[in-house]
């Protein structure tokens, strides 16, 4: 199996792992603050994918997959800074951050 | 598959999984910190030097600041008296679990479809510098103004409504 | 005797000549009085002296006309029969043809009805002048008088059939006229549905006749339906009972004129009848009307005759034989114990019609017609004296509340007494003696039976017995009544001496001395010879005849004579047999048989009908309704429940299924991101599935 397994393979299923272990927060903790954990794991994961590609790739000189990758670091930040803010304005509202009590659109 | 690889992403996955598990939401963040770091020697290992750092800089430290600044403040630091998973999280580890299937097996099956090696690519930050504003001027603007927004957005958000109407 | 003996049968020899300007234009004769009656039934009821004027102007017309027909006849030589037929129906290759015919039995009876029916047209103007229908009244006698030429003048067994149910129909308008009277509605009830039964029967055999012979008219140069080849065909077919199909279509006949002309049993309308004014009675229930029948046989006697022997009879004229004589003898007997003056002559009329039908079945058409046309003039003449009686005594009709009437009505008697005396056959003087002898002479010489000819003369007996006393309770004894008596108006009396003057003139064309009538119906020419009075078979007849006339008034006179009863004393011949008395006073309760019976059928019959409609037939209506109602409840059901129902569960699970999936909707992020998830795993394998080579 090692040797079927090519560098670029290896990074690919990492980045599958951490995408897991981060949807697998995001999906099971209760605190709101760890679902954005999550999040950023899931971000970080397809980061590496992308890094993986733009090394093992055919045209690494395009610079193609190193850009994608910086300007996703730049709009995860953004995010995260929203998000962050969210969590807190909810807070003060519901004076909590666990997701289970919050289902007012409950259909 | 050298053996840094091995140890980094052993590293990485470790700190993944303890910021998912832990039960004190500050070590999750600290944990968290650590996933990153391990995620930025890896970009090193994989000769993406500026992703590396710009990855040291904004998530280090900047997201995960951020996030302990959160945690503070909404006194997450308190542990919860009924668990810190949800009631049905059998069904969301079932369904990260799956996708986990999915990833892996395109992965595997495709896996003679990847090239074995490659040559080392030489990056210069100069270069990258000149396709930030030669070819990725636009996203470069976007972002720009995206940054913005989400600063003035999260600025608004959290704000104290104490004097009634937010700016 | 030989000339009364030969020919019993009515065997003229005609030629059948080209049609004269007079046979074309008799149709005008029945037309002018219908289309007057049409006139008048458009005017004001005010306009009274128009329409007087218009009906008797119109029967004066008819008569000239009548008077003109019959001198054509009287100049063909007797030998002439013109008749005109034209197509009315064409159906394919059949056609339903009528015509009418000129010919001497036709015209002697124009002449007379349009002569008989004139003078009491004049007479009615005084007798209905304080009446308020006045109109109404001529516009009817004028339809009917149109009716009855248009019954003598046909050509064709329907038009006869068409203008004789005008004659019954006008008898109902006419007996009925006085409406308001709820016995006048009644009688004209009764006298048209009596005349009904008769006509059912009368139908029956048109129709027989039609199917058999293919035509309905009389004469059509040898193809007519009571002609050589057509008679010879029905003799063939065998109908029923030992009868061929000409004898059965005879009999069917025969009824229809039982039915109108008041024989047993069909007889109980015509004393009813009396219930119209007086002129009426005269008109329709004596001369007219009631001779409608008599004719109707004379007119297909061909038929009647057919299949006889020489000298011999057939089953048709032996049956009518019968029926007549019993009829006279019967009606007679009741006419004894009668008590209203209108009533007595009613059945005297009956009795009579008897005669003319004896008479016809013994010795042929000429014998019966001569009665008819003799009986027509004293019988309208008794009953026009009666009206001026009643007239006189303030509208009195009971014989016990008059009485010396002599004095007081002097003209009214003498023409009264002229028509008595013709009625009784008094001898030698009086037409009634002659046409009556004729019948007599016949029984007497009828091969089958003498017992018609017993019965006939003990009638003669009861006749002048009845009319004796008749004449003596209204003419004789003691003014009985309220206020006094007065003699009619001219307009009443002359038209009544006109009558009596040929009530004893007519008597003349009917001797044995001169045959003239008979000849004349015959087509033979005939001269005058005394000798044959002076034969002895005929002298005892006229003998015997005289002597019974003689004894009847003889008795009636010893009863009655000069004796004036008063109210509450019993008749004196009901002192002598109370019993029988009370029979014959009670009309032998014929009536009472038929309410018993016919009567009491029909109520029970339109009882079970009643039921029948209510309850099966309402019950089947009702039974529907509820079906219907069933129906509706079920559709009301099914529409509740099944329709509704299933659309209310689908919509209940529509409901519970969307309850169902808004579960889904827990307001959990977190659920939402797995299934988010969940639907980016299955889209990815799909597409890696469907990328495999």
């Amino acid at each position: 199996m090692t040797s079927q397994v090519t560098p670029l393979a290896g990074y690919l299923l990492v980045a599958a792992f951490l995408f897991s272990i981060g949807l697998a927060g995001a999906l099971t903790r209760r605190n709101a603050i760890l679902v954005l954990i999550g999040i950023e794991l899931m971000l970080n994961a397809a980061n590496l994918n992308l890094i993986a590609f733009w090394r093992y790739g055919p045209h690494p000189e395009a610079l193609t997959g190193m850009m994608f990758a910086i300007f996703s670091i730049a709009v995860a930040a953004a995010e995260a800074a929203v998000g962050l803010g969210l969590v807190i304005q909810i807070y003060r509202h519901a004076k909590t951050t666990d997701l289970d009590q919050m289902n007012r659109m409950k259909g | 598959m050298s053996f840094a690889f091995y140890i980094l992403a052993a590293l990485t996955v470790a700190g993944a999984l303890a910021a998912v598990l832990l039960k004190n939401t500050v070590h999750c963040a600290l944990a968290l910190t650590v996933a990153f770091a391990g995620l930025a020697l890896l970009f090193l290992n994989l000769d993406a030097q500026f992703a590396g750092f710009a990855q040291i800089l904004v998530y280090i430290g900047a997201v995960a600041i951020l996030v302990v600044f959160a945690i503070l403040l909404t006194k997450g630091s308190d542990t919860p008296t009924d668990g810190v998973f949800s009631r049905t999280w059998l069904a969301g580890l079932a369904v990260a679990a799956a996708v986990f299937a999915v990833l892996g097996w395109a992965v595997i099956q495709t896996a003679n479809l990847l090239p074995k090696s490659a040559p080392q690519p030489t990056v210069t930050v100069q270069q990258i510098g000149q396709a930030l504003v030669g070819r990725y001027v636009l996203p470069l603007e976007i972002v720009a103004v995206l940054l913005t927004a989400a600063m003035i957005g999260a600025v608004i958000i959290a704000m104290h409504e104490k004097d009634g109407a937010p700016k | 005797m030989m000339i009364f003996q030969e020919q019993i049968a009515f065997h003229p020899d005609f030629v059948d000549s080209a049609v004269s300007a007079s046979t074309r234009t008799l149709w005008l004769i029945p037309a002018l009085p219908i289309l007057a009656s049409g006139v008048i039934a458009l005017l004001k009821q005010t306009k009274r002296r128009t329409a007087a004027t218009l009906a008797i102007g119109s029967m004066s017309v008819s008569l000239l006309l009548a008077l003109l027909s019959f001198i054509v006849v009287l100049n063909g030589g007797s030998s002439n029969r013109e008749f005109f037929n034209f197509t009315w129906v064409q159906v394919g290759a059949a056609s339903v043809d009528l015509g009418w015919v000129l010919d001497p039995l036709s015209a002697v009876m124009l002449v007379m009805v349009s002569f008989v029916g004139l003078l009491i047209f004049i007479y009615s103007v005084g007798y209905m002048a304080h009446d308020d229908n006045y109109t109404r009244f001529f516009c009817f006698l004028s339809l009917f008088a149109g009716a009855m030429l248009g019954v003598v003048i046909s050509n064709s067994l329907l038009l006869l059939f068409m203008c004789w149910e005008i004659v019954g129909l006008t008898s109902y308008l006419l007996i009925g006229f006085w409406y308001k009277k709820p016995a006048a509605a009644a009688a004209a009830k009764k006298a048209f549905l009596t005349t009904r039964i008769g006509d059912v029967f009368f139908l029956l055999g048109i129709v027989w006749l039609f199917a058999q012979t293919g035509t309905l008219l009389f004469y059509n140069k040898g193809a007519g339906s009571i002609e050589q080849g057509a008679l010879a065909g029905l003799l063939s077919q065998h109908a029923a009972l030992g009868l061929s199909a000409a004898g059965a279509i005879a009999l069917l006949i025969f009824a229809g004129a039982a039915g109108k002309s008041g024989q047993f049993p069909l007889h109980v309308w015509l004393p009813d009848a009396m219930e119209g004014p007086t002129p009426v009675s005269a008109l329709i229930h004596a001369a007219t009307m009631v001779a409608a029948g008599v004719y109707l046989i004379a007119r297909v006697y061909p038929l009647m005759q057919a299949g006889a022997l020489a000298g011999g009879s057939t089953t048709a004229l032996t049956v009518i034989t019968w029926v007549g004589a019993f009829t006279a003898v019967f009606a007679a007997l009741i006419a004894v114990a009668q008590n209203d003056i209108k009533r007595i002559l009613a059945y005297s009329t009956v009795s009579q019609l008897g005669y003319m039908m004896a008479g016809l079945g013994l010795g042929g058409v000429a014998v019966g017609i001569f009665h008819l046309i003799t009986h027509a003039f004293f019988k309208a003449l008794l009953f026009l004296g009666a009206g001026s009686v009643i007239h006189g005594c303030h509208e009195e009709q009971d014989i016990r509340r008059m009485g010396g009437l002599w004095s007081k009505m002097p003209l009214t008697f003498a023409t009264y007494g002229i028509g008595m005396l013709a009625l009784c056959g008094f001898p030698l003087l009086f037409s009634g003696f002659w046409s009556k002898d004729g019948i007599l002479e016949a029984a007497q010489h009828w091969s089958i039976a003498k017992t018609p000819f017993y019965m006939l003369v003990f009638g003669a007996l009861l006749t002048a017995f009845y009319m004796t006393r008749q004449v003596a309770y209204v003419f004789f004894g003691a003014w009985r009544g309220g206020k006094q008596a007065h003699e009619s108006p001219a307009v009443m009396t002359v038209p009544l001496a006109i009558l009596a003057f040929f009530a004893i003139a007519l008597g003349a064309i009917g001797t044995p001395a001169w045959p003239w009538f008979r000849a004349f119906l015959d087509g033979r020419a005939t001269g005058f010879d005394l000798h044959i009075l002076l034969e002895p078979g005929l002298l005892k007849l006229m003998g015997l005849s005289a002597m019974v006339v003689f004894l009847g008034l003889g008795i009636g006179w010893k009863l009655y004579g000069n004796h004036s009863p008063s109210l509450e004393e019993p008749d004196r011949l009901e002192q002598a047999t109370p019993q029988v008395w009370g029979w014959l006073r009670d009309r032998l309760y014929v009536d009472e048989l038929y309410g018993a019976t016919v009567i009491a059928f029909y109520a029970w019959w339109a009882r079970v009908s009643d039921w029948l409609d209510r309850r099966v037939w309402g019950g089947v209506v009702t039974g529907i309704a509820r079906l219907f109602g069933l129906w509706a409840q079920l559709n009301r059901f099914l529409d509740t429940n099944v329709v509704d129902g299933s659309f209310d569960k689908g919509c209940d699970e529509l409901s519970v299924g969307g309850g169902l999936l808004a579960r889904v909707q827990t307001g959990r992020v977190q659920t939402y991101l797995r299934i988010l998830a969940l639907a980016v795993v299955a889209l990815a394998v799909v597409l890696i599935w469907s990328g495999r080579p």
